[in-house]
C-alpha cells in the first residue's frame, strides 16, 4: 500500500475542479442528511418495536376497547407501516409531532416549551468545560512536557479520571447535599433564579471539563515533542510564540478530533441532571413520558436531541476544518 | 521453477491508476530488478502479483497459469520491507515459519523443515522459539526470507527488503539473496529504489515511471547505456556518480 | 503476565486492584450474609437517620440502608457485568465485519458504526429502554447494545491497526484463511486494549446502570440495585441524606475501581517510560533587551564552529546515559564536514548539541562551544538567540513533519525576519518570497500563501533551506536532508546546498548515514562510532585511504556503482553498541577483525598525523590476516 498512499496526494482526484470547501461542504452535508434519516426512521420505528399495544399500554388494561380503538384509529396505528411512515416524513415537515396520549396537548408544544431550558443548560454547560479545559489542559501540558513535573501530571491525570467518571447525576446528587442541604447557600430545583443554574450548570460540566483537560493536555504534551516544534526553537521565537502560535493550534486540532464525542454527550447528559434538579427541561419530560407511557412525546424528544447531538458533531466538525487546513481533503 | 510474467497489468485505487499497462517477464531462476522512486507502482505491481491489490486489467501468470491467490499452495511468496511489522510480534519465529509451510506435513516433518529453514539463512535453529522482539533487524529480515521460502515458492517477490536495515546489516543480506539464487536457482522479483542494490543482485532491470515501465532488459546494458531519459535522469542522480567538485 | 504485574506496582492500580476484588467479593457474599438484616422492617425507625442501629439509617419501612446498600452489590455487579458482556459482543462482531466479509460489506458496517457512535450512549439507552420495556431486563439489554457502537469502533480501530502490519499480509500471501489470520495474528494482538477497555467500560456500566434506575427506568421493586436506592434515597435526602449518599457512595467507588484500574492497565502496559531521546522544546528565556554585538571577536579567525570536548548526557533507569563522549572538531568557512554513522552514533545529537536544540532533560558540557567566535554555553539571552537565529541554518531530516502542518508556508518563513529583524508583516514576507525564489521554488508569491500539505517533499525541503536564508548564515547543520527523499529530488537538494554554500562561502555540517551522498557534497568527513569520532578524513579517501577498520567496513558494506559484482559485500557483524551499556576500551572492538587483547582494555586517543587526518585506533591502516568470513561466523556473532 505504501506506493498507492504516496500516490494519492500528488496526483488529482475526482472533482479536484471544484473548490476543496464546496467539496467538504457537500460531503459533511450529505452525512448529516444519512445520519438525520436513520435518525427519523429509528424514532418512527420506536413505537412499532415496543412489544404489544402502545396505545393499550399507554391508557392502561382498564381502558375500555372502544377508547383503545378510537386513539389507535386518530394515530393512524392502523395504516399500512409505510403508509404510517409518510404521514410521519409529512408531519414533521409540517412541524406536526402529534398529540400527547396522555395530556392531549400538540406535542410541538410541548417540546417548544421544554426546549428553551434545557438549551440553556447545555449550551452554558458547554462554554463552562470548554472555557475551563482549554486553559487548564495547556497550561499543565506546557508545565509537564516531557521530563518535567512528573508528580504535577500524576496528581493532574488522577484526578482528572476521577473527576471524569463521577456521572453527573451522582455529582448532582452530591453538589444537592453539600451545598443544598448542608450549606443552603443555593436552590437545588427549578430554573427561577439566576444563582438556580449554579449547581446544574457545575454536575453537566465538570465531568466532561475534566476529560477535556486531560486530553489538550496529553496532546499538547505531543505536539510539543513535534518536528516543527524543533523547527520554531530553532528559529530561536520566543517561548510565548512557540507555544501559542505553534504548538496551540494544533493541540487544538486533535483535542477536538477525541474531544468532540464528549461535547456532544453533555447534550444528552442534560437528561440525567435535569431530573436531579427538576429542572423544567426536556429531560425530565422524556423520564416523565417513558413512565407514563406517553410514546408519541417521547418520540418527538428523542428526536430533538437526537438532532442537537448531530448538530454539534457538525460544528465540531466544521470548527476542525477552519482549524486544520489538512482535514478538508483528509475527509475520505 | 517458472516464470512469472505480468501481461499487461493495470491497478487502480478510486481514480488513481498506481500501474499503467505493465508488461514484464522474470524468467526461471533469473533475478530481475525493479527501480523507481516512491509512488512509481513498483510495490503495488508486487502487491498485485501476490493478490493484495486489485488487478483492473491484463493478467498475472505464472508458468502460465494465473497466479493462485485462494487456497493453501501459494507458489508466489512474498518479503515485505519492514522486518519489524512483517513478524507478528507474538509468535515465535519458528511458528511463523511453520505457518507458511503447505499443510499436509506432520509435526515433526514441520520441526524439521523450519530448522532446514533457519540453518539457510544463517539463523541457529535452536532459536526457533525466540520472539522477534530478540532479534535485530538483519536476523528478522533473514526469517522474513525463511517463511517466505517455506511456502515452496516458484518465484520470490522481495519489496524494498533492505532499505529499512542499517547500512551494516544491509550487505550480509544481499550476500544471502545472491547466495539463495545461486544454491537454489530461485527467481526472485526484486524491488528497490537502489540502482547500485539492484545491479548487484539483479540480472535484468525494468526502470518504473508514474506506473509504466519505461525501459527494461540486461543490468549491465541499462546502466552503461541508458535508452530512456527517465533512467539516465536516475543513474545522474546516484551520489557520487559525478565528478566530486 | 509478567507485564500485568506491573500495573500492581504503582500505588494506584494497587488500590484499584484492592477496591475491585472487594467489590467483587462483596458481591458473593453480601447477599449470602445479609439478606435478613437487610430485608427486616423496623416499625419504630421509618425514615430515620443515621443511628448505632443502623448506620446509614432507614427508609420508608423502616429497613436498614447500609445493610441494603451491601446486598446491592450483587444485583448491580450482575447487571453490569451482563450489560458489558452484551456491548463486547456485539461490539466484536461489529469489529471485526469488516475485516471477516471484505471490503463492500464491510464498508456499510463502518458507517452503520459510525452513525450510532455519533449518539451518546444515555440517548441510544433511553432509547432501547422504551423498546425493551422499562426493568431490569430492558436496561440490561439497552445499556448493552447503546455500549456496543463504541466498541465496535474501538475493536475496528485496533482490527485496521494489526490489519496493516504487513505481517498479516504475509499470512494471507501464505494462504492463510481469514478466520485463522483473525484467531491466531488479529485477536491474540488486540486482545490486551480490549481487555482494558471492557474493564473501564464495566465501569461505565455500572454508573450507567445506577442512572437508568435512578430515573427509575432501571430495577423495579421489590428488586433493588444502587440505582434504585439512590432514586429512593433521594425523595427523602433533607430527611436522611445517607439513604441517597450511600449508594451513591458506592456506586462511584466501584466504578472508579473499575475505571481506575483499566487506565492505571493501560498506562502501565502501554507506555515504555523511560529510553528514547525525546525531542523537547528549551527553554526560551525571555530576557531583557541586550545590546546585540554582531560579529564581535571572531575577525582575524575563519573558524565557524569550534567544539571541543563536548559531550551530551541524558539521565537513564541505571544511570546518566552518554550518547556523545567527547567530540572535537572545527569547521572553517565554507568548508563542508560531513559526519556519518550508523544509527545510535551520536550524529543527530552532535548536530543538535552544536545547534543548542538539545531536550532540556539533556545536558551539554563542552571545552568549548563557539558560533563565530561567540561561546554558546552560556546563558541563552537574547543576543544569543539573535546569533543562532540569523546566523546558524538548521536542516532536518523529515520535511513533512518539521513545518508545522496549520501555516502558511510564507508565515514560516516570514517569522524569522518579523522576530529577528523586527520587519513588519509585509516586509518580512516580501522576504519570504524573495527567498522562496531563491531556493528555486516556481510562483512563490503564491506558494508562499500555500500549507505545507499542497507542497512536494523536495519542494518542502527548499523552502525549509530557505527559512535558514532568511537570515544571512555563516553555517546550515542538515541533518540527513535527503534520507527522506527520492534520489533525484535528493540530488536537487543537494546541489541547491552546494549552491548556496558557493554563492556565500557558507559552512556546511551535514549528517548522513549514506557514505555515497557525504563523499560527494563534503570536502572532510567525520566517522562517528558509539558517541567519538573514530576518524577524520578528506572525503576524496573514504573509499580508498581509510585506515580506520570501521570506515573502511562501512563504505564497503554498501555496494556503489563501482562494486566488484564477484565479490560477496562487506558484512560488519554484531550491534551498534547501546549507548547505555558502552564496553571498557575501544567500543568497536567487539565487531572488529583487527582487534587485540589492547582494543579491548584500552580506548584508543583520536590522533593526529601531519597532514591534520586524525584516526582512533590501535592498528590503523591494517588489514585482517584472513579476510572475513561473510555469512559463517555471522550467525553466531550476531546470536549474541
Amino acid at each position: 500500500m505504501a506506493s498507492a498512499s504516496s500516490v494519492a496526494p500528488a496526483t488529482p482526484r475526482v472533482g479536484a475542479g471544484v473548490h476543496p470547501w464546496v467539496r467538504f461542504g457537500v460531503r459533511r452535508l450529505g452525512r448529516l442528511l444519512v445520519s438525520l434519516w436513520v435518525l427519523v426512521t429509528a424514532s418512527f420505528l420506536m413505537i412499532h418495536l415496543i412489544p404489544g399495544d402502545p396505545v393499550r399500554g399507554a391508557l392502561g388494561p382498564t381502558a375500555p376497547a372502544s377508547l383503545v380503538a378510537a386513539k389507535r384509529e386518530a394515530m393512524g396505528l392502523d395504516d399500512p407501516i409505510l403508509v404510517q411512515y409518510w404521514h410521519y416524513l409529512q408531519g414533521l415537515f409540517t412541524g406536526d409531532l402529534g398529540t400527547s396520549l396522555i395530556s392531549q396537548l400538540p406535542v410541538s408544544q410541548i417540546v417548544s416549551q421544554r426546549l428553551p431550558a434545557t438549551l440553556q443548560l447545555a449550551l452554558l454547560a458547554f462554554l463552562v468545560a470548554v472555557a475551563v479545559a482549554v486553559p487548564v489542559g495547556v497550561s499543565l501540558g506546557v508545565l509537564t512536557r516531557a521530563g518535567h513535573g512528573r508528580r504535577t501530571e500524576l496528581v493532574f491525570t488522577t484526578g482528572s479520571v476521577v473527576l471524569g467518571t463521577v456521572p453527573d447525576f451522582l455529582l448532582g446528587v452530591g453538589l444537592v447535599y453539600v451545598f443544598g442541604v448542608q450549606l443552603d447557600w443555593l436552590p437545588v430545583a427549578g430554573n427561577d433564579s439566576a444563582s438556580a443554574y449554579v449547581l446544574p450548570v457545575l454536575a453537566l460540566a465538570i465531568g466532561p471539563a475534566a476529560i477535556l483537560a486531560r486530553i489538550v493536555r496529553v496532546e499538547m504534551v505531543a505536539v510539543l515533542e513535534a518536528d516543527f516544534v524543533r523547527t520554531a526553537r530553532a528559529k530561536r521565537l520566543p517561548r510565548r510564540t512557540i507555544y501559542l502560535g505553534h504548538a496551540l493550534p494544533n493541540a487544538l486540532t486533535a483535542s477536538l478530533t477525541l474531544g468532540g464525542l464528549f461535547l456532544s454527550s453533555m447534550v444528552a447528559g442534560t437528561v440525567l441532571v435535569e431530573n436531579v434538579f427538576a429542572w423544567p427541561g426536556l429531560g425530565s419530560t422524556i423520564v416523565s413520558s417513558i413512565l407514563t407511557k406517553d410514546y408519541q412525546v417521547v418520540q418527538a424528544v428523542v428526536l430533538v436531541y437526537g438532532v442537537g447531538v448531530l448538530l454539534v458533531n457538525t460544528l465540531v466538525d466544521v470548527a476542525l476544518a477552519l482549524l486544520d487546513p489538512r482535514s478538508t481533503i483528509r475527509e475520505d | 521453477m517458472t516464470s512469472l510474467r505480468f501481461d499487461d497489468v493495470t491497478v487502480r485505487y478510486g481514480t488513481t491508476t498506481a500501474v499503467d499497462g505493465v508488461s514484464l517477464t522474470v524468467p526461471s531462476g533469473q533475478v530481475v530488478g525493479l527501480v523507481g522512486e516512491s509512488g512509481s507502482g513498483k510495490s503495488t505491481l508486487a502487491r498485485a502479483a501476490v493478490g493484495l491489490a486489485p488487478v483492473h486489467g491484463g493478467s498475472i501468470l505464472l508458468g502460465g497459469e494465473p497466479v493462485p491467490t485462494r487456497g493453501r499452495h501459494r507458489p508466489l511468496q512474498m518479503v515485505f520491507q519492514d522486518p519489524y511489522s512483517s513478524l507478528d510480534p507474538r509468535m515465535s519465529i519458528g511458528e511463523s515459519i511453520a505457518e507458511a509451510i503447505p499443510p499436509g506435513s506432520s509435526r515433526a516433518e514441520r520441526r524439521a523443515e523450519v530448522e532446514r529453514l533457519l540453518e539457510l539463512v544463517h539463523l541457529d535453529p535452536g532459536r526457533s522459539a525466540a520472539l522477534p522482539a530478540r532479534l535485530s533487524g538483519g536476523q528478522r529480515q533473514r526469517v522474513a526470507l525463511a517463511r517466505a521460502l517455506a511456502g515452496r515458492p516458484e518465484v520470490v517477490v522481495a519489496d524494498e527488503i533492505t532499505s529499512a536495515l542499517d547500512v551494516s546489516i544491509q550487505g550480509a543480506v544481499l550476500n544471502l539473496v545472491r547466495e539463495l539464487q545461486a544454491e537454489l536457482g530461485l527467481s526472485m522479483l526484486f524491488i528497490s529504489h537502489n540502482l547500485a542494490v539492484v545491479r548487484y543482485v539483479a540480472s535484468h532491470v525494468a526502470v518504473m515511471h508514474q506506473g509504466r515501465i519505461v525501459e527494461q532488459g540486461p543490468t549491465d546494458r541499462v546502466l552503461a547505456q541508458p535508452d530512456h531519459d527517465y533512467t539516465r535522469a536516475l543513474l545522474a542522480a546516484v551520489p557520487g556518480r559525478r565528478s566530486t567538485s | 503476565m509478567q507485564r500485568w504485574k506491573s500495573v500492581l506496582r504503582t500505588p494506584l492500580g494497587l488500590t484499584a486492584t484492592i477496591l475491585t476484588l472487594a467489590v467483587l467479593v462483596l458481591a458473593v457474599v453480601a447477599p449470602m450474609l445479609w439478606t435478613g438484616d437487610a430485608d427486616a422492617v423496623d416499625t419504630d425507625n421509618i425514615l430515620s437517620g443515621p443511628s448505632a442501629e443502623h448506620w446509614a439509617g432507614t427508609d420508608n419501612l423502616g429497613r436498614d440502608i447500609f445493610f441494603r446498600t451491601l446486598v446491592a452489590t450483587r444485583l448491580s455487579v450482575e447487571l453490569a457485568l451482563a450489560a458489558t458482556a452484551i456491548a463486547v459482543a456485539v461490539g466484536l462482531v461489529l469489529g471485526t465485519a469488516s475485516f471477516l466479509l471484505g471490503r463492500r460489506s464491510g464498508r456499510l458496517v463502518t458507517a452503520g458504526i459510525n452513525i450510532a457512535v455519533a449518539f451518546p450512549g444515555i440517548l441510544l439507552a433511553l432509547f432501547f429502554a422504551v423498546v425493551f420495556g422499562v426493568g431490569a431486563t430492558g436496561a440490561v439489554l439497552a445499556i448493552g447494545i447503546a455500549g456496543a457502537p463504541m466498541f465496535g469502533r474501538l475493536t475496528q480501530t485496533l482490527v485496521a491497526g494489526v490489519e496493516a502490519r504487513d505481517y498479516v499480509a504475509a499470512a494471507r500471501v501464505a494462504g492463510v484463511g481469514r478466520v485463522r489470520i483473525l484467531l491466531r495474528h488479529v485477536l491474540p494482538n488486540i486482545a490486551e486494549p480490549l481487555v482494558i477497555n471492557a474493564t473501564i467500560g464495566a465501569g461505565g456500566a455500572l454508573l450507567s446502570f445506577a442512572g437508568l434506575s435512578f430515573l427509575g427506568l432501571g430495577v423495579q421493586q421489590p428488586s433493588y440495585d444502587w440505582g434504585r436506592l439512590l432514586f429512593d434515597g433521594i425523595t427523602s435526602i433533607y430527611v436522611n441524606p445517607a439513604a441517597a449518599l450511600a449508594p451513591g457512595a458506592a456506586v462511584l467507588l466501584a466504578g472508579l475501581a473499575l475505571n481506575l484500574l483499566g487506565e492505571s492497565a493501560a498506562k502501565a502496559l502501554g507506555v515504555g517510560v523511560v529510553g528514547g531521546i525525546p525531542a523537547l522544546p528549551a527553554v526560551a528565556r525571555v530576557a531583557p533587551a541586550e545590546p546585540v554585538a554582531e560579529g564581535a571577536g571572531h575577525e582575524g579567525s575563519d573558524l565557524v564552529l569550534d567544539v571541543r570536548d563536548l559531550e551530551v548526557t541524558f539521565p537513564g533507569p541505571t544511570g546518566p546515559i552518554r550518547p556523545v563522549r567527547g567530540v572535537t572538531f572545527a569547521v572553517r568557512r565554507g568548508e563542508a564536514v560531513g559526519i556519518v554513522g550508523e544509527s545510535g552514533s551520536g550524529k543527530s545529537l552532535t548536530a543538535l548539541a552544536v545547534s543548542r536544540l538539545v531536550a532540556e532533560t539533556g545536558r551539554v558540557d563542552a571545552e568549548r562551544l563557539e558560533l563565530l567566535g561567540h561561546d554558546l554555553r552560556g546563558p541563552d539571552t537574547r543576543a544569543q538567540r539573535r546569533l543562532l537565529g540569523t546566523s546558524l541554518a538548521m536542516v532536518f531530516q523529515d520535511p513533512m513533519t518539521s513545518f508545522n502542518p496549520t501555516r502558511r508556508i510564507g508565515g514560516q518563513l516570514a517569522e524569522v525576519s518579523r522576530h529577528h529583524h523586527g520587519l513588519d508583516r509585509r516586509a518580512a514576507l516580501g522576504r519570504a518570497v524573495d527567498r522562496l525564489r531563491a531556493v528555486r521554488i516556481s510562483d512563490p508569491e503564491r506558494r508562499a500563501r500555500q500549507y505545507p500539505h499542497e507542497f512536494s517533499g523536495g519542494m518542502r525541503q527548499r523552502a525549509m533551506i530557505g527559512m535558514g536564508l532568511m537570515g544571512s548564515p555563516a553555517l546550515v547543520v542538515a541533518d540527513e536532508p535527503t534520507t527522506a527523499l527520492d534520489v533525484t529530488v535528493q540530488q536537487q537538494v543537494l546541489d541547491l546546498l552546494a549552491a548556496i554554500r558557493e554563492q556565500d562561502d557558507v559552512a556546511l555540517v551535514l549528517i548522513s548515514h549514506d557514505v555515497a551522498v557525504v563523499a560527494q557534497v563534503c570536502d572532510r568527513v567525520l566517522v562517528m562510532y558509539a558517541g567519538r569520532i573514530v576518524e577524520d578524513l578528506p572525503a576524496a579517501d573514504l573509499h580508498t585511504a581509510a585506515r580506520h577498520p570501521y570506515t573502511r567496513a562501512l563504505a564497503a558494506a554498501v555496494p556503489d556503482m563501482e562494486t566488484d559484482l564477484d565479490q560477496p559485500l562487506a558484512v560488519i557483524p554484531g550491534r551498534p553498541v547501546d549507548p547505555a551499556d558502552v564496553p571498557v576500551g575501544c567500543a568497536y572492538a567487539a565487531r572488529c577483525p583487527l582487534a587485540t587483547a589492547r582494543c579491548r582494555e584500552q580506548d584508543p586517543p583520536l590522533e593526529i598525523d601531519a597532514a591534520g587526518r586524525r584516526v582512533a585506533c590501535w592498528h590503523p591502516g591494517e588489514s585482517p590476516e584472513s579476510g572475513i568470513d561473510e555469512l559463517g561466523s555471522l550467525a553466531e556473532v550476531e546470536a549474541s
